[in-house]
C-alpha cells in the first residue's frame, strides 16, 4: 500500500483515500461534441510514468487532493489541494 | 520406536530437560522435552520417516530440520500442513502423517513410485486431457492422490481460531535475527531508531546458536546488547512475508497465546535485510532417501536438540560448515566412516536404500556403507524482500550464489550478514553495525553524514549444483533433474515456463531449498550460463501463511438507528440492508402494509441519507447535481431530484427541502448518503472552489419516522408542538420546522413515498425513541403500528415508485425511467448533460413499465428474464410482489422500448422454470396512480 502525502494529514496509508485516477479535464458540457465527451468519460493517457491524479483523503481530512504519482517506481510527490487557492 | 538417540547435554541445546512431554505421533505416544520441535523429538526417539513424497510416495525423511524442510509436513489436530521442524511440541499435541494411505509405513500409492520414471514432466496434461468428457472423473480420481492436510470444517459450538493485525511504524525493521541483524538492530538503536527485529526462529541467533563454545558466547554478548538497548521490539517466530509500495513490510507473528497468527503490517522507514543464507541440497541419484541431510540439519539436530542423527555417516563438504558438521558428528559418537571433500573433487553419485540411507556410492567406484549421508554444498540467497521491493539479484560463478544488486538497492533497503558478504563473525558483526547506523540515519535518527558501508569479503566456493546421476531437484513437488531436462527437450526452455510445466519451485518451500538447483539444472540442460537462463522471480509470501491471518479477525461494523432496541423489542426481524441493520417486519408484513392504507403506521426510514446545505450558492449546487431546476424552490418547499452521472446514468434520487434563505436539506436513498456527499464534495472542491456552499452530511443526526396513512394528518397533529399540520396550513410537498412531543428542532416534510398522505419526521437522533413511542401512545385509537421496510417496499411498488439501483441498473438513463420530464436541458450545466441532450435526440431503447402477470398468484423472482413472442431476451422484471391492495401479483420490469406500450404482453421466464404471460399496465403506478391520496 502507497503512502499519499496529504498536505493536511502528513503521509498517510493508501487506504484512507479514495482513487480518482488520472486528472481529466471536463469539457465545456454546452460545446462539447459527443466524441470529446466520451473521452473524458472513458479515455485515459494510462502512462507508464509521472501521472497528475486526484485522490479524496475519505477517512481523514476529506478533501480532494492532486497527486504527482510515478505509475513505474511508485514514488509520489507532495500533494495539492485540488484547486490552488 | 527404537532406543533413544537423545544426547548427553549439549552447551548450545533449547530443551529443557527437567520439563518432560507426551505427544503422540500417528497414535502412538512420543516424549519430547520443553523446546523441542515435532521433528527433533521423533528424531530423538529413532524416527527417520516424516513423509512421503508428492508424486512418486517415497518415504522422505528430514533434510533441512528447519522451517524450510519439505519433508516434515503433518497434520497436527485439526491444523494441516504443519511444519514439524518448526513447531513445538505441546502437551498431549495429536500429529499425524499427511498424504499416506493406509500408512506412512505401508503407502499402497507408492506403486506410482514403482512406475517412478514413467510419471514424467506434464504427465497429467498429457494423459488426462484425452478424452475430455472423461476429464471430471479423472479430477475426482487424482483428487485422492492430491497432497497437503485435512481442513476441519468448523464445527458448531467449538471456537474458532483467532487472527490478529496490528499496525506498527517502526523506523527500522531488521529482518532477520542472526548475528547481523542483531548488530544492525543495536547500532540503529543506539542512534536513535525505534527499531523491528523479526526473526523466524523461536529465538534470537541465527546459525550461532548452532554454534561452537566462542560462537555460543558471541550470541550471549549479541543477545544481551539487544535486551539492554532501548527502542528494540524483537518479534521471535515471526517472518516477514514481503515488502510492499513504500516500505511496508507485513510480518507474520506466530507463537501468540490466544492469537493463532497476527498480521503485523509494519511500515517502516528504512528496512534491513538480513535473513543470511539457506543450504543448499546436491542432486544425486538417491538424495531424497531419509538419511541424506543437509549439514545445517545435522548441526541444528546436535546442537539444538540434542540428537544424534545416525550411527556412520559419510559427509560431502565443500565448505567450513561441512567441516563444522564433521565435528559436531564425532562429538555426538557418531562415527565419521568417510570424508568426501568436493573442494579436492570428490563427488557422491548415489544413495542406496529406501526407507533409509544403506550406503553410498562414490566417484571413485567404491561404496561405503552408512545410514547418514551430509551434503555441505553451498548456498542459497532468499531474494524476496529484495525483490518484492523493488530490487534484483545476480549470480556470481566464483562464489558460487546469488548476490543482491548492491549499488541499485531499492531506496531506504539495506543488506547485512550472509547475503551480502562473508568474512570473520566480527568482519559481519561490524558491518551489520555501520548498515544498521546508515539505516537509522536514512529514517531520520541520529545526525551528520550517513556513515560509508565497507565491503565484506566474498568467499570463493566450488559450483555444485547436480552430481553425475539425477536427482530430486523440488522436493516438495516431487521434481527431478530428469523432469527438468524433459520439459526442456520439449521446448520449454526459459526459467518461468519450465518452472510452470514441472512445478519445480511451485511448492511449500517455494523456491527456498530448490531455486538454485533449479536454474542450474536448467542451464545445464540448454547449454548456457546460469544468468543467461535468468532467474525464477521471488514473490511474497516469503513463508507459508494462513488466509485467516490475511483476513484478519472478523470485523463487520453495523449502523443502528437509534430505535433499533425498540424494534428487537417487539419482535422486528432483522433486515441487513447495506450497512445498516433494520426491521423487516415485525412478523405480518401484509397486516403492516394493510394498516398504512387504511389507518396508519410508522417506519423506522433513519438510513436515509441526508445532508444539510447552507450558504448563498446551494441553488448553484443544486442545479449542477440534480436534473432539475431548483432556482425557484421557495422556503417551505420539497421537491422530489434525480441526480445522474456525467455519463447520463441514475445515481440517486431523493427530496429536498428550502428550510431557510440559505438552508436546504436534501435526501439521498440509504445506500447512496456517503457517495452523494463525495460527489458533492469534489464539484465543489474541483469545479467550483468558489461557490459558497456547506455540505454536512446529517444522515445519523436525525432519527427518521416516515408516518404514513389516511389517518397519519390526525396523528401528526396530537405531537407537535408549534407547526400548523392542517391540509391548507401544510400542503403536499412542502417541509416545515418545529418541536415534536417537546422536542425542539424537527424537520417534518410532507412527502409520500407510501403514496399514502404522510409525513417524514426528522428527530435530533438522541429523542428519536422518544417520539416514537409518542406516536405510537398518541395514536391507538386510530390504529397505528410499527411497520418494517417490507411493508414499505410493497407499498411503494404499488406506487409505482422506483428505487435507484434496484428499477435502474449501471446503464439506466432518466429516460429509460420516465423521469425525462424533471430533465431540465435548458440549464446551462448538469452533471451529465450533454449526454441527457444527445438522449433526448435518440430513440428509445428501453423503459420501465408496469407488468401484472396474468395469474394473479405468480410473483416472478425479481431478475427473472423477459422474452417477446419470437423467444428473444427483451427485458427483465426489477421489482416484483404481491399486493395486498388490489390482491395480486404486481411487477415493475425494464422492457425493449418497442414492448412498452400499456396493454403489450411479454413472456416472463421463471426461475423455476415454464414461462408465465403478463401484461404492460398504463402506469407504473398500480395504486392510485392521479395521487389524490398523497394530495388529501
Amino acid at each position: 500500500m502507497i503512502l499519499i502525502p496529504c498536505p493536511w494529514c502528513g503521509p498517510r496509508d493508501a487506504g484512507e483515500f479514495g482513487y480518482g485516477g488520472e486528472i481529466v479535464p471536463r469539457p465545456d458540457p454546452r460545446t462539447a461534441t459527443p466524441e470529446r465527451w466520451r473521452d473524458y468519460l472513458y479515455l485515459r493517457a494510462n502512462v507508464a510514468g509521472w501521472q497528475t491524479e486526484r485522490w479524496y483523503h475519505r477517512m481523514g481530512c476529506r478533501r480532494l487532493l492532486t497527486v504527482r504519482r510515478n505509475t513505474v517506481t511508485g514514488e509520489v510527490r507532495p500533494a495539492a489541494e485540488a484547486v490552488e487557492r | 520406536m527404537t532406543a533413544t538417540r537423545r544426547l548427553d547435554p549439549q552447551p548450545g541445546e533449547v530443551i529443557d530437560r527437567r520439563q518432560r512431554l507426551s505427544f503422540s505421533w500417528n497414535a502412538r505416544a512420543y516424549p519430547a522435552f520443553a523446546g523441542d520441535t515435532i521433528a527433533s523429538a521423533l528424531a530423538a526417539s529413532g524416527e527417520t520417516v516424516f513423509s512421503r513424497s508428492m508424486k512418486y510416495h517415497r518415504p522422505r525423511g528430514l533434510l533441512t530440520a528447519s522451517h524450510a524442510d519439505p519433508n516434515c509436513t503433518v497434520q497436527v489436530g485439526d491444523e494441516p500442513n504443519v511444519r514439524a521442524a518448526h513447531r513445538l511440541v505441546e502437551p498431549g499435541m495429536d500429529v499425524r502423517a499427511q498424504d499416506a494411505w493406509p500408512s506412512l509405513a505401508f503407502d499402497v500409492k507408492a506403486v506410482t513410485g514403482l512406475a517412478g520414471r514413467f510419471l514424467p514432466a506434464g504427465f497429467y496434461y498429457k494423459t488426462f486431457i484425452r478424452p475430455r468428457s472423461l476429464w471430471p472423473t479423472y479430477e475426482r480420481v487424482l483428487r485422492r492422490f492430491s497432497h497437503g492436510g485435512v481442513v476441519s470444517p468448523h464445527r458448531p459450538g467449538s471456537e474458532p481460531q483467532r487472527y490478529d493485525k496490528r499496525h506498527v511504524h517502526p523506523d527500522v525493521l531488521v529482518a532477520g535475527g542472526g548475528p547481523a541483524g542483531m548488530a544492525a538492530a543495536v547500532a540503529a538503536a543506539r542512534s536513535g531508531a525505534q527499531v523491528l527485529l523479526v526473526e523466524e526462529d523461536h529465538a534470537l541467533g541465527g546459525h550461532l546458536r548452532w554454534g561452537d563454545p566462542v560462537e555460543l558466547a558471541s550470541l550471549a554478548e549479541l543477545r544481551d546488547e539487544v535486551a539492554a538497548t532501548d527502542g528494540i521490539e524483537v518479534l521471535t517466530d515471526s517472518v516477514a512475508l514481503g515488502c510492499y509500495d513504500h516500505l511496508e513490510v507485513a510480518v507474520l507473528q506466530r507463537g501468540l497465546a490466544h492469537v493463532h497468527e497476527r498480521l503485523v503490517k509494519a511500515r517502516a522507514r528504512a528496512l534491513v535485510v538480513a535473513p543470511g543464507l539457506i543450504e543448499r541440497p546436491y542432486v544425486f541419484a538417491g538424495n531424497d532417501v531419509p538419511g541424506v541431510l543437509l549439514s545445517s540439519a545435522v548441526r541444528r539436530l546436535v546442537n539444538l536438540y540434542a540428537v544424534r542423527p545416525g550411527d556412520r555417516a559419510v559427509v560431502l563438504t565443500a565448505n567450513p560448515q561441512g567441516d563444522a558438521a564433521v565435528a559436531d558428528l564425532e562429538r555426538a559418537g557418531v562415527e565419521v566412516v568417510h570424508v568426501v571433500d568436493a573442494r579436492r573433487g570428490g563427488d557422491v553419485v548415489r544413495a542406496v536404500g529406501r526407507s533409509r540411507v544403506r550406503a553410498v556410492e562414490l566417484a571413485d567406484g567404491r561404496r561405503i556403507d552408512c545410514d547418514l549421508l551430509l551434503t555441505a554444498v553451498g548456498w542459497t540467497t532468499p531474494a524476496t524482500l529484495f525483490t518484492t521491493a523493488g530490487g534484483s539479484l545476480g549470480y556470481d560463478r566464483r562464489t558460487a550464489r546469488f548476490w543482491p544488486d548492491a549499488p541499485r538497492l531499492p531506496d531506504g533497503v539495506f543488506a547485512a550478514g550472509g547475503v551480502v558478504g562473508d568474512g570473520t563473525l566480527e568482519q559481519l558483526v561490524e558491518h551489520a553495525g555501520v548498515v544498521g547506523r546508515a539505516a537509522a540515519r536514512r529514517a531520520g535518527a541520529g545526525s551528520g553524514d550517513p556513515p560509508v558501508v565497507p565491503e565484506l569479503p566474498r568467499n570463493p566456493h566450488p559450483e555444485l549444483f547436480r552430481g553425475r546421476t539425477h536427482g530430486i531437484v523440488d522436493f516438495s513437488e516431487d521434481v527431478s533433474s530428469r523432469d527438468l531436462v524433459t520439459a526442456v527437450q520439449e521446448g520449454y526452455s526459459s526459467a518461468e515456463l519450465a518452472k510452470r510445466y514441472t512445478t519445480a519451485t511451485m511448492g511449500p518451500t517455494q523456491g527456498k531449498v530448490e531455486s538454485v538447483n533449479v536454474l542450474a539444472v536448467l542451464a545445464e540442460a540448454i547449454g548456457r550460463t546460469i544468468p543467461e537462463v535468468g532467474t525464477t522471480t521471488w514473490r511474497p509470501p516469503y513463508a507459508p501463511v494462513t488466509l485467516g491471518a490475511l483476513a484478519g479477525p472478523h470485523r463487520d461494523p453495523v449502523r443502528r438507528s437509534p430505535l433499533q432496541p425498540w424494534h428487537e423489542r417487539n419482535g422486528a426481524v432483522p433486515l441487513v440492508a447495506g450497512a445498516w441493520i433494520r426491521p423487516d417486519h415485525y412478523g405480518d408484513p401484509v397486516a403492516e402494509a394493510r394498516t398504512v392504507r387504511e389507518a396508519v403506521g410508522i417506519i423506522d426510514v433513519t438510513p436515509i441519507g441526508k445532508l444539510d446545505l447552507r450558504g448563498p450558492d446551494v441553488p448553484k449546487l443544486l442545479n449542477l447535481l440534480y436534473v432539475n431546476r431548483w432556482s425557484r424552490l421557495a422556503v417551505g418547499r420539497v421537491r422530489y431530484g434525480v441526480m445522474c452521472a456525467e455519463d447520463g446514468v441514475v445515481l440517486d434520487d431523493g427530496v429536498t427541502g428550502r428550510l431557510g434563505e440559505e438552508h436546504y436539506l436534501t435526501s439521498t436513498t440509504s445506500g447512496g448518503a456517503a457517495s452523494v456527499w463525495e460527489w458533492a464534495e469534489s464539484w465543489l472542491q474541483t469545479e467550483h472552489p468558489d461557490w459558497r456552499v456547506h455540505v454536512t452530511p446529517v444522515t445519523t443526526a436525525y432519527a427518521s419516522i416516515s408516518v404514513a396513512g389516511p389517518r397519519s394528518r390526525e396523528l401528526i397533529a396530537r405531537v407537535v408542538d408549534d407547526v400548523d399540520v392542517s391540509a391548507d396550513a401544510f400542503p403536499y410537498m412542502h417541509v416545515r420546522t418545529g418541536g415534536i412531543a417537546g422536542v425542539a428542532g424537527c424537520v417534518l416534510w410532507r412527502i409520500g413515498f407510501t403514496g399514502e398522505l404522510g409525513y417524514e419526521l426528522h428527530v435530533p437522533a438522541g429523542h428519536g425513541l422518544h417520539v416514537w413511542e409518542r406516536l405510537l401512545a398518541r395514536g391507538q385509537d386510530l390504529g397505528v403500528r410499527a411497520v418494517g421496510i417490507e411493508a414499505q417496499r410493497v407499498l411503494r411498488l404499488e406506487k409505482g415508485h422506483l428505487i435507484v439501483g434496484q428499477d435502474t441498473d449501471g446503464l439506466t438513463q432518466a429516460h429509460d425511467v420516465g423521469l425525462e420530464g424533471l430533465v431540465r436541458l435548458d440549464k446551462d450545466d448538469f452533471a451529465g448533460r450533454p449526454e441527457l441532450v444527445w438522449r433526448a435526440q435518440a430513440a428509445d431503447e428501453r423503459r420501465l413499465v408496469g407488468l401484472w402477470p396474468r395469474d394473479e398468484a405468480t410473483v416472478p423472482a425479481e431478475g427473472s428474464q423477459l422474452v417477446d413472442a419470437a423467444g428473444r431476451l427483451c427485458g427483465r422484471i426489477t421489482s416484483s410482489r404481491w399486493s395486498p391492495t388490489l390482491r395480486r401479483s404486481i411487477c415493475l420490469g425494464q422492457v425493449a422500448a418497442s414492448l412498452a406500450q400499456s396493454g403489450t404482453e411479454v413472456r416472463v421466464r421463471l426461475p423455476e422454470g415454464g414461462f408465465a404471460a403478463a401484461v404492460v399496465t398504463e402506469h407504473l403506478a398500480a395504486v392510485d396512480p392521479e395521487g389524490v391520496r398523497v394530495r388529501a
